[in-house]
């Protein structure tokens, strides 16, 4: 039987390295073939929001193309497709009282809405919980 | 007897929480506790053998294995030869599998 991660995470895309992090160590446990769930929490509602835009660098002079700036929003849908074709579990929840603070309910297919509850069960239901908090 | 997974994630310079978690990791295999120290992202500026102040050197007198992720190194442009060699490059995957290698393993990020 596979094992599950049960991963917070409360960073808000583009602000650090933790963001980074926590996809490598997704995508790491997903190769695996480990399950993960993934509560986002805070800051961190904002990683599946839809609206977000690639940008050109105005400093560089190059385009939206070429500068290919990746969003967190497509980081998020390749972890999905990864479990999908790994055939385990990607769960993410968005914390719903954090999502309506910020207005951030408009997400790329594959999160819920959810709660601290939710991660609660999560802790004691997982093998394992990895907590990301920000500085 | 535990089983302890520490995540520093931040620059010793920064601030003088890390070396208070470079101490808890050091005084955990003190009591007996079973402790691995893995730096990540600024984390890994500590693993050079020329930073000032012997950062490590508790961590390691106490033989708590210590692990660099090879992608901070990579980013950073630390070369091995620039490595203490007491500390060990790791692929992330090998944090999730320290994770997840036994139940009960409690896992710290700092």
């Amino acid at each position: 039987m596979a094992k599950t991660l049960t991963i917070c995470i409360m960073e808000p895309p583009y602000e650090s390295a933790n963001s980074t992090t926590s996809m490598r160590i997704i995508d790491a446990a997903l190769q695996k073939g480990i399950n993960v769930n993934v509560f986002a929490y805070e800051g961190a509602v904002s990683l599946t929001v839809k609206d977000q835009k690639p940008h050109p660098n105005p400093v560089h002079g190059t385009s939206v193309e070429e500068e290919k700036h990746p969003t967190t929003k497509e980081l998020v849908a390749g972890l999905f497709e990864l479990a999908k074709e790994k055939g385990v579990k990607l769960d993410w929840i968005n914390c719903g009282l954090c999502v309506d603070e910020r207005g951030a309910g408009n997400w790329i297919e594959g999160p819920r809405r959810g709660g601290p509850a939710d991660f609660h069960k999560w802790v004691q239901e997982s093998d394992a919980t990895l907590v990301i908090p920000t500085k | 007897m535990g089983r302890y997974i520490l995540i520093e994630s931040r620059d010793p310079y920064e601030s003088r929480d890390v070396p208070y978690f470079y101490d808890l990791a050091a005084e955990l295999a003190t009591q007996g506790e079973r402790v691995t120290l893995f730096l990540v992202q600024n984390g890994a500026l500590a693993s050079r053998k020329d930073a000032r102040g012997d950062l490590l050197g508790r961590v390691l007198q106490n033989e708590v294995p210590v692990l660099v992720d090879s992608f901070a190194l990579r980013e950073r442009g630390i070369e091995d030869s620039e490595r203490h060699q007491s500390v060990k490059p790791a692929e992330i995957g090998s944090l999730v599998d320290l994770i997840l290698a036994e139940g009960g393993t409690k896992v710290l990020w700092h």
